[in-house]
């Protein structure tokens, strides 16, 4: 279970994005987001998100028309 | 990341109609979101997306890449119609409405979201002069400068974008 969730579903690009580097930001090193969206651009865009802030992105899953991140901040 | 051996990123804003406000407001916001420092210099009608009240708009004329989703197909505008009183009013409210539906945010939340994540907001001081603006009418929170100030910052960048 994520120590947060974000629901993201029905927002475009960047917003997915600029909402989760919020959320990450309340979280306390080593705490994980999860994050549903529903752009499928979301999910390339999180693994260069994570890739470059240095977050950890500990699963990518698509269930239906909904994508869901799990992240855990290491940055 | 500390502030120094952060990335950082450029960009010249020339353009002030809504559809071109859009790349330089989500990649300025996205570039903060993943700890790049971001500096953004408006000039010309780039100007315009940091006025208090902003009142965007965009035109089908001379634009024949610009197709609206319609009915189920795309529809391009000749330009005789798009001359015509009220074509650019409608076209903008069906874009907004389309972006809206479409979950696109709207300039000015990505605005308040790029001041948030301190990008650096220059307004072109000749371009001040040359269109009579008021820094009073503008955001609070940008800074005042000109080539040279953007020259400093574009020679530190990793990325410098003109659009």
């Amino acid at each position: 279970m994520a120590d947060e969730t974000l629901d993201a579903k029905g927002l475009n690009c960047p917003l997915p994005i600029l909402r989760a580097k919020k959320a990450l930001n309340k979280l306390e090193q080593g705490q994980t987001l999860e994050i549903l969206a529903t752009d499928p651009g979301a999910v390339k865009d999180f693994e260069a998100f994570c890739r470059t802030t240095g977050n950890e992105l500990v699963e990518s899953n698509q269930d239906g028309d909904v994508y869901s991140f799990l992240i855990k901040r290491t940055s | 990341m500390s502030d120094n051996e952060a990335k950082s990123m450029s960009i010249i804003v020339t353009k002030g109609s809504l559809d071109w406000a859009y790349p330089p407001f989500i990649l300025g916001t996205t570039a903060a979101a993943m700890g790049l420092n971001v500096t953004m210099f408006f000039t010309f009608y780039g100007l315009t997306l940091l006025k208090k009240e902003l009142n965007l708009g965009l035109t089908t004329l001379g634009n024949p890449a610009m197709e609206m989703p319609m009915m189920g197909g795309h529809m391009a505008m000749p330009n005789i119609i798009s001359a015509l009183p009220g074509a650019g009013a409608l076209t903008t409210t069906m874009m907004k409405n389309l972006m809206k539906k479409k979950g696109v945010a709207s300039i000015e939340e990505l605005r308040e979201l790029a001041v948030e994540a301190e990008v650096d907001l220059i307004a072109c001081q000749m371009t001040i002069d040359l269109f009579e603006y008021k820094t009073e009418d503008m955001i609070d929170g940008i800074t005042l400068g000109g080539a040279a100030s953007y020259i400093e910052v574009a020679t530190k960048s990793d990325i410098n974008l003109f659009i």
